[in-house]
């Protein structure tokens, strides 16, 4: 591999270099991600389902460092910190989840809904649309949530009603374009009903969009709970990566130096999160093979020196 | 009309929906709430039916709901939003309060994250499909992916004992010449805007990649490359212009999660500005507060986005076609 020489334009031929090929860099990445994604799930299961318990209150060791005894410390209450992340793993990714799904089923329907349609519905939802994404989320989350009261079901309403529009706004522009496709517009001279050509023609060319979209959003969802969690907006009831950053800020953690409090559940939430992106990532690379040919990159003429042969 | 006109008509039109989308929206919010703040005033020893009365008649909840809705219209018309509950104080000079102490922390913040993010987008770009772009944009991405409250948590864990981490003055300070005044200020501004920075600069770095990437493989660049400009100069001058109409509509939609951001940020440090009041004010169950924080908010961030469709035509006048 022969390195990209600095002097000349750099990276601008960098192709004269067969470099980092994004192509082989995709495949480790996808793995990564759902490797990450899965054994976080496992964890979360077990979590749920094994009965679990971070220890009764115990006040002679209170804000413990990591030790043998207890892998990540303890917190304020003497309690063991690795047992509340396992046990914490469930809420958190659950909420994302079907946070993310009830969004990505409001943003389907009316992205569908709106592209498929035309005239005014569509004039309508578009504007809607635009609303809710210039809309700042998480003040909007805050008021909306402090309005309902706390709970994990309004949690989860909340941050979909704030989600969905730009899954929506990216199916529309798909729904519309397929509408137009010749074959789309055969299937309906030749007597297809709406729901016929919506279910078979255009809802397979949406979904690997959705699919996208998707795992975008609970990324997305995630953050914002841990947001909403931070605010003491979620009720104290649920033990979550979002309400033990909470607590460690709340419980002066801080002042203690106990940063084996704070760091384990942002460190968790990160991974996670970083999971959702590089699998959104990937899927779009997919989905998606123009991203990966020239018309988006630099082009660029490789001259091949004849002692080195083919490739 | 002109093209330019029209567009221009169009965009101003679509705020101004927006704007009066979230007046409506603001207003009936508020008025599902349980718990209204009347019946906790009310509940003082030996309170009466009558002063429960009086207080709703004071704060004008007696009226029904639409004409609450004309009146609340009518007053904010006026640049009136109410009084706080919690202050005794008119919503509109308090929130304005708290906004000048947001704008400048929120300001450094963006201007770091831009720098930091454009800056890392140009050389991922330039450097793509190499290691550099792979490290470049990964870091970007996981950085991004923290939550904003825990990367302030960790600033504050590592740099409580070099700089100030609550508050935006310091309340012991004696020298009152404006130098040190405004040194203090500067000061204490430093953690509160790199949060801020840190936790948004990485889509900067992520939409500037692509954007430039794209427009590394256009004619003039080549052109340009042919001409044989140093690195720099195409970079700067040929390919970073033509991508700036895509990072500048980001930016601009961004602007609601920066201003998320900020309400976290300014908690964590307590920091005097608009999010700091709205959280203040959801705790003390102080509605006019913070119905007049989220309007202001809503509809600042509203105004960037219009903002920032005057810009791209400035920078691509073919838009408005």
């Amino acid at each position: 591999m022969s390195p990209v020489e600095p002097t000349a334009l750099g990276g601008l031929d960098a192709s004269n270099a067969p470099a980092w090929n994004p192509g082989r860099a995709l495949g480790p990445k996808l793995v990564v991600a759902i490797v990450v994604l899965a054994s976080f799930a496992l964890v979360a299961l077990v979590g749920r389902f094994l009965n679990l318990d971070p220890g009764a209150i115990d006040v002679a060791h209170i804000f413990q460092p990591p030790s043998m005894e207890h892998w990540l410390g303890t917190d304020d209450a003497g309690r063991d910190i690795f047992m509340q992340l396992i046990i914490g793993a469930w809420p958190s990714l659950v909420v994302g989840l079907s946070a993310a799904a009830v969004a990505v089923l409001i943003g389907g329907t009316v992205g569908i809904l709106a592209g498929y349609s035309r005239g005014w519905l569509d004039l309508v939802l578009l504007r809607v649309m635009d609303y809710f994404i210039v809309v700042p989320a998480l003040p909007f989350a805050m008021v909306i949530t402090a309005v309902w009261g706390p709970g994990l079901g309004h949690m989860i309403l909340v941050i979909a009603i704030l989600l969905w529009s730009t899954t929506a706004r990216v199916v529309r522009a798909q729904v519309k374009s397929g509408r137009e496709r010749l074959y789309v517009i055969r299937a309906r001279m030749l007597g297809a009903s709406h729901l016929h050509v919506l279910l078979r023609h255009i809802l397979p060319q949406a979904l690997p969009l959705i699919g996208t979209t998707g795992s975008l959003a609970v990324a997305l969802a995630i953050l914002t709970q841990a947001a909403l969690e931070f605010f003491g907006l979620a009720g104290t009831a649920v033990l979550s990566w979002g309400s033990m950053i909470r607590f460690a800020f709340q419980r002066d953690a801080m002042l203690n130096g106990a940063w084996w409090m704070v760091a384990p559940p942002g460190i968790c939430i990160c991974i996670v999160i970083t999971a959702c992106y590089w699998l959104a990532q990937c899927l779009e690379t997919a989905l998606n093979p123009r991203l990966r040919t020239t018309d988006l990159r630099v082009r660029s003429f490789r001259v091949l020196a004849v002692s080195r042969g083919e490739r | 009309m002109s093209t330019r006109t029209s567009y221009l008509a169009g965009k101003v039109r679509v705020a101004a929906f927006g704007v009066f989308a979230t007046l409506t929206l603001n207003f009936f919010l508020f008025r599902v709430l349980p718990g209204d703040a009347v019946s906790s005033m009310a509940r003082v020893p030996d309170g009466s039916v009558e002063l429960k009365e009086a207080l709703m008649r004071q704060f004008g909840l007696d009226k029904s709901l639409w004409g609450q809705y004309l009146d609340y219209l009518a007053q904010l018309a006026q640049g009136n939003m109410g009084v706080s509950y919690a202050s005794l104080r008119p919503v509109t000079g308090e929130v304005l309060a708290a906004l000048g102490n947001t704008v400048p922390m929120t300001l450094l913040g963006i201007a770091l994250a831009i720098l930091v993010g454009t800056t890392t987008g140009v050389v991922a770009a330039w450097r793509h499909d190499t290691l550099v772009d792979s490290i470049i944009s990964n870091v970007a991405t996981v950085i991004y992916s923290a939550p904003t409250q825990w990367i302030a948590i960790m600033l504050i864990l590592a740099m409580a004992q070099y700089l100030p981490v609550s508050g935006a003055s310091d309340p012991f300070a004696f020298a009152a010449d404006a130098w040190s005044v405004a040194i203090d200020r500067l000061k204490h501004m430093i953690l509160p805007s790199l949060t801020l920075a840190l936790a948004t600069f990485g889509q900067y770095t992520l939409v500037t990649r692509s954007a430039v990437l794209a427009t590394l493989g256009d004619d003039h660049v080549a052109a340009a490359k042919a001409i044989g400009f140093p690195v720099r100069r195409i970079l700067t001058g040929y390919a970073l212009p033509n991508a700036l109409i895509p990072i500048v509509t980001l930016g601009a939609l961004s602007a609601g999660t920066v201003v998320g951001g900020s309400v976290v940020v300014e908690t964590v440090f307590s920091w005097p500005g608009i999010g700091r009041a709205m959280y203040d004010s959801i705790i003390q169950r102080d509605f006019p507060m913070l119905q007049g924080a989220l309007l202001v908010v809503t509809v600042a961030v509203i105004l960037i986005n219009l903002a920032a469709d005057i810009v791209n035509m400035k920078l691509d006048p073919r838009i408005v076609e």
